[in-house]
């Protein structure tokens, strides 16, 4: 289901990729898939590589907190809008979820190598403009956008 | 540094991508967190590991790194180490701890990432 506005206008290509979260050792498959794309396409790396840590952190998100969602990758000539949006739990706080180093992650995930609670701050800190909205036991939307 | 260095140095197992030992890198970051590889780690980095599943290639993936160190003995799968050789990474592995490898790499001249 979309919960963000899609802003359309100037776009070149559009790419969505389901992320399930039952299988936490595929979580990663759609930023590769992603990156790919990206490279293909010839875009600059330094650009590339924010995208794909951004949207790593995303899909791992998605996979650890939430009961499935989608990532759309709309491709345009002077940037890249990202969005990443799951149905789940949602965010009580969204400023002390953007916090570095809070996490709601169980010590299962801490085990697996995530949960440190930079996933937010990080992508926030790879894009040009971040936007993130949630409802409890509803939703979480992150738009994210990457001039070129 | 060269890859091959830091292979001798650790007294490391090659696991796959020997190809690349001549690789250089600049700089040096140690974690089992890959949240903290993803937020702190630069291009040109050798990644030092105990974590052992496949997150660990999808990180150095999504971050261009192209090295990998498994500590403390551990030996990834056959199926994390064939992710790694679509990337062309080397993976090799070590005996040493995570801080008895990074000291020995550090005291060689090998610089940790700024945070």
């Amino acid at each position: 289901m979309y919960r963000l506005q899609r802003d359309e206008s100037d776009l070149a290509m559009m790419k969505a990729f389901e992320v399930s979260n039952e299988d936490f050792s595929s979580a990663g498959t759609a930023s590769s898939k992603i990156k790919k794309i990206l490279r293909q396409i010839g875009m600059d790396a330094g650009v590339i590589r924010r995208i794909a840590i951004a949207t790593y952190e995303a899909e791992i998100n998605v996979a650890i907190h939430s009961n499935g969602g989608h990532i759309e990758v709309y491709i345009k000539s002077d940037k890249v809008d990202i969005y990443v949006e799951d149905t789940g739990p949602g965010i009580a706080d969204i400023n002390l979820a953007m916090q570095k180093g809070y996490s709601t992650a169980t010590k299962e995930i801490r085990e697996l190598g995530f949960g440190a609670g930079m996933g937010l701050p990080n992508m926030e800190k790879c894009c040009d403009d971040f936007y993130i909205e949630s409802v409890v036991d509803e939703y979480t939307a992150i738009k994210m956008t990457f001039n070129l | 540094m060269k890859l091959k260095e830091i292979a001798e140095l650790l007294k490391c197992e090659i696991l796959i991508g020997e190809a690349y030992l001549e690789r250089e890198v600049k700089f040096a970051f140690g974690s089992d967190l890959m949240s903290d590889v993803l937020a702190y780690t630069e291009e040109d980095t050798v990644l030092l590991t105990g974590l052992c599943n496949n997150q660990v290639i999808r990180t150095a993936e999504m971050l261009d790194l192209k090295s990998v160190v498994f500590v403390r003995g551990k030996k990834p799968s056959e199926d994390i180490i064939e992710m790694a050789k679509e990337d062309d990474m080397l993976l090799m592995c070590t005996d040493y701890s995570l801080y008895a490898a990074s000291g020995i790499l550090y005291s060689h001249g090998l610089e940790g990432t700024e945070i």
